[in-house]
């Protein structure tokens, strides 16, 4: 390589030396994935499924996942579909804890250990990875996630100060993926408890000022089966993928109710 | 709501949830909750006694007045001081502004609360207990 300077600006191309690809050569390991299988049309038991898989170091656990499915079992069977933390299809519980697959890096796992993937926890398994999410999506419809006003619909937009936004500002970033309600002890045990995500839902409404409704979606968790089931393990707020403060939001909740204060 | 299917059958059982600090302190909480509760149940019991028979009640309560019912005694406390400590810390959590941002130092609180109450109780109970 030439080091003389010129009078012209160098051509901006980046010499490399020879055997070097584009961004460098992409590390690969050798991972154990186990998945936890269920098959209801040939076995009411579940079973650990596991492959030996080489992969790279930038590869997540739906990678892993993609790799098994694609080139080893296409039986294997869960659900994607963004690959990018968007759609929240692909929450499961990865070494015991719920999180996204396409968020999680293997190399941020212990890859010495076999990697365990099971589907989450306290809804009812269709088959392999995949769970009947409706219970989920029917607390999240009880608590009216959509903005209700009274009176005549405006002719401008409906201004809001940002402090007003900031209010809920958290709670809006959730993506459905049910990772949060699927960590929670309590929903282990009572399928009936609305669950983390439908109060983080509510809670985007309730604290909203251009909302109408808070005081029903108050009196809606005030239920029996609602805010006042949580019991702090902060599980939820530890697995949700987008960083929501999922306790402190039903705490807030829980407040409200006692001071129907918003 | 249809969330009635049994969950047995539908739903296979895997590895215990990894949860952290605010999982394990609240499986704590509800075990010495049961355990307080279960004790007072018996303690309300033993205490009727005396109503019934003064002289049961003395030879039940004098069955107490052994080393093994005296570290039985340093359990109930030990449960009962973190039940209490941690209860305030949840009543926290709930109420204070604060409180979820910071759980998990104040459960460092609870258990160092803890300790310091349990190794003063023990050293007197113990006294007592196998001093004579
Ligand atoms: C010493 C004073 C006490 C304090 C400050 C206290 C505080 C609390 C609090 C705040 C909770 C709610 C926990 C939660 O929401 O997760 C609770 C739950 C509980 N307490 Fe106490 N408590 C005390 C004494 C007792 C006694 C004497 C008993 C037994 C008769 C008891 C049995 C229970 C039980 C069984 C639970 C339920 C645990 C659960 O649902 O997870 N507590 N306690
Ligand atoms: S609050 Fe977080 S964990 Fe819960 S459903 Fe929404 S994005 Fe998922
Ligand atoms: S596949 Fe869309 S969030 Fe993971």
């Amino acid at each position: 390589m030439s080091t003389e300077t010129t009078e012209k600006e160098p051509a901006s191309k980046v010499e490399l030396a020879p055997g070097v690809g584009g961004g460098g050569e992409i590390p690969t390991f050798d991972i154990t994935l186990k998945v936890r299988r269920y098959n209801p049309e040939s076995s009411d038991d579940a079973y650990w499924d596991e492959w030996k898989l080489t992969m790279y170091g930038t590869d997540r656990v739906l990678d892993a996942l993609h790799k098994v499915k694609w080139e080893h079992d296409g039986s294997v069977s869960f659900r994607r579909s963004c690959a990018h933390g968007v759609c929240g299809s692909d929450a499961m519980r990865i070494n015991g804890r719920n999180r996204l697959a396409c968020k999680t890096l293997l190399k941020d796992l212990d890859t010495s250990k076999p990697i365990l993937v099971e589907p989450i926890k306290g809804l009812p398994v269709e088959k392999d990875l995949i769970v009947d999410m409706e219970p989920f999506f029917q607390s999240y419809r009880e608590i009216m996630p959509f903005l209700v006003s009274k009176g005549h619909e405006p002719t401008k937009e409906r201004l809001q100060s940002s402090e007003e936004r900031e209010r809920y500002d958290d709670t809006t970033k959730c993506i459905l993926c049910a990772a949060c309600t699927s960590s929670c002890p309590v929903f282990w045990t009572d399928g009936q408890y609305f669950g983390p995500a439908a109060i983080v839902n509510a809670h985007r409404f309730i604290f909203d000022s251009r909302d109408d409704a808070g005081d029903m979606r108050l009196e809606i968790l005030n239920d029996k089966e609602g805010v006042w089931r949580c019991r702090t393990t902060f599980n939820c707020s530890e697995a949700c993928p987008r960083g929501i403060q999922v306790t402190k939001a039903i705490s807030e909740v829980k407040q409200a109710i006692l001071t129907r204060k918003i | 709501m249809p969330k009635t299917l049994s969950p047995s059958k539908l739903i296979p059982a895997g590895t215990l949830y990894r949860g952290r600090e605010g999982q394990w302190s609240w499986v704590a909480h509800r075990i010495t909750g049961v355990v307080i509760f279960f004790f007072l149940l018996v303690h309300v019991l033993d205490t009727s006694l005396v109503r019934v028979s003064p002289e049961a009640y003395d030879a039940v309560i004098g069955a107490y007045k052994n080393p093994i019912m005296g570290l039985g005694e340093l359990g109930l406390v030990a449960a009962i001081v973190f039940h209490a400590f941690n209860g305030i810390r949840v009543i926290l959590v709930d109420f204070w502004k604060q409180g979820p941002k910071y759980h998990r130092q104040m459960l460092w609180g609870v258990l160092g609360l803890w300790a310091l109450v349990m190794i003063a109780f023990s050293i007197r109970h113990l006294s007592h207990v196998f001093g004579g």
